[in-house]
């Protein structure tokens, strides 16, 4: 781990990385966005509204997922200073709250012919909502602060606060009698989802993770290049002033 | 430990008292938030009696919410934090006073003020000492965690707006297992299950937010 402290081998294993995720993400997304939409039967109550659950259940799990990601690169910067993984704590919330509002909106047009209302105030609906803001707020608290070193240490006090609230939602729906229905794919008797809807629906969640690894490479990229160039740019802007202190 | 916790404490609520207006305030603004609804949602005694506990909560938890912004932000501006965070004690013990000091001033205020709203919102009489309860348990969560939030956002550039988006969200579970508590003894069912989740919040935040807070803090003093 500590290996990839060091910006220049991250960006060497990153740029190794990318070609197979992105390409990864292209395959199943295609194959799995077909094979849900137009193959998988419907169901034998929901009729082809079940479709929206294709894109619904990876975006919430990867907007979970993505949480937990953001929350153990916190923890790893805070406690070995690790430098890349602050990056990819940053790079990670946007990605992440986009799955929420994702999961959130998908959610939102299944309710709307299923239970007959676009929101109910249910636990699990609540608890994502709670995770968006939470998104939010850290998105913000980075913004907030000029020292981007201490930006890093004050968001990850926070997205370690906030991994308090992960557990809530994954078992809201167990712990509370709701409307949204309790998992179907990781239950301790195995998935209660017939085969044929179950593989498109595997496919979908490989797709949105490799996605959101192609997304998340570009990203800490892009911020590591960022750095460096500002760090020349004031670099040079020293060099200018000492110069003309000279003259 | 406990010398430096009282100390702290007492030091904070000798300067709430000699600057005045704090606990005030919170109630003033306490009362005026719930004194809205009926104005807005129109004076019927059926649909006050409906909204009660969750107005009252609401009110309760932003008159917690807008006093947080000082909590430290004093301090760091005259020195004294770099002074308190030198004590030979670990940091999240005068954290853990400085909260306390915060909910004596406001925390406490508003729940003896929050009978009072309930008689003008029509509250039923079941709900008033679960009301009472709920809040005993549930305000001091809401300074906690608040006190994550104003230590996270101390000496930030309109830190008052970035502290309500970060501790708002953590204080909705308070405020749904608050009015559900409140809802439950008024339609005739025990409390006790949001009573408990309450009082397991509260041991939980007492445990984690001073240790986290004291981290924020820590980071602001660098």
């Amino acid at each position: 781990m500590h290996r990839f402290a060091n910006p220049t081998r991250f960006l060497k294993l990153a740029d190794a990385v990318l070609p197979w995720a992105a390409v990864t993400a292209a395959v199943t997304l295609g194959t799995g966005l077909v094979w849900g939409l137009g193959f998988a039967p419907p169901d034998y109550q929901q009729g082809d509204t079940v479709r929206i659950m294709f894109i619904h259940v990876p975006a919430a799990m990867m907007a979970m997922g993505v949480y937990v990601g953001m929350a153990i690169a916190s923890a790893t910067a805070l406690i070995w200073r690790h430098m890349v993984a602050d990056l990819i704590a940053k790079a990670s919330a946007p990605v992440g709250a986009v799955f929420c509002f994702i999961c959130l909106l998908t959610g939102s047009l299944w309710g709307k012919p299923m239970w007959g209302t676009w929101w109910v105030w249910d636990a699990r609906l609540t608890s994502v909502l709670i995770l968006f803001f939470i998104y939010l707020g850290y998105m913000a608290l980075w913004q907030a602060f000029e020292d981007q070193a201490k930006a890093a240490r004050a968001a990850a006090i926070l997205a370690l606060v906030g991994a308090v609230n992960i557990p809530i939602i994954k078992f809201s729906v167990e712990w509370w009698n709701t409307l949204h229905q309790p998992a179907s794919l990781i239950t301790m008797k195995g998935p209660t989802i017939h085969s044929s809807m179950l593989w498109p629906l595997l496919l979908m969640i490989i797709g949105f993770a490799a996605y959101y690894l192609t997304v998340l490479v570009y990203r800490v990229r892009a911020e590591i290049h960022l750095r460096r160039s500002r760090q020349i740019r004031l670099e040079a802007a020293d060099r200018h002033a000492a110069m003309q202190a000279a003259e | 430990m406990v010398a430096v916790f009282l100390s702290v404490m007492r030091r904070d609520l000798l300067l709430a008292r000699r600057q005045g207006g704090a606990s005030l305030l919170a109630i003033a603004f306490f009362v005026l938030v719930v004194s809205l609804f009926p104005l807005g949602v129109g004076p019927a005694p059926e649909t006050l009696e409906r909204i009660a506990a969750g107005v009252i909560w609401v009110a309760a938890l932003l008159s917690v919410l807008i006093s947080l912004d000082r909590l430290f932000q004093a301090d760091l501006e005259d020195g004294s934090l770099d002074q308190l965070a030198l004590l030979p004690v670990p940091l999240p013990v005068v954290v853990l006073g400085k909260v306390a000091a915060h909910w004596l001033t406001t925390g406490l205020p508003v729940i003896l003020t929050a009978p009072l709203l309930g008689l003008l919102m029509q509250l039923q009489p079941d709900g008033y000492l679960t009301m009472l309860l709920a809040m005993a348990l549930g305000t001091p969560i809401l300074s906690l965690i608040g006190a994550v939030g104003a230590a996270l956002t101390v000496g930030v550039r309109r830190g008052g707006v970035l502290l309500t988006l970060i501790a708002t969200p953590f204080y909705i579970p308070v405020l749904i297992f608050g009015v559900g508590a409140v809802e439950a003894s008024v339609t005739g069912f025990p409390p006790d299950a949001h009573l408990l989740l309450l009082a397991a919040m509260l041991c939980g935040a007492l445990v984690m937010a001073p240790i986290a807070a004291a981290a924020a803090l820590k980071l602001a003093l660098d």
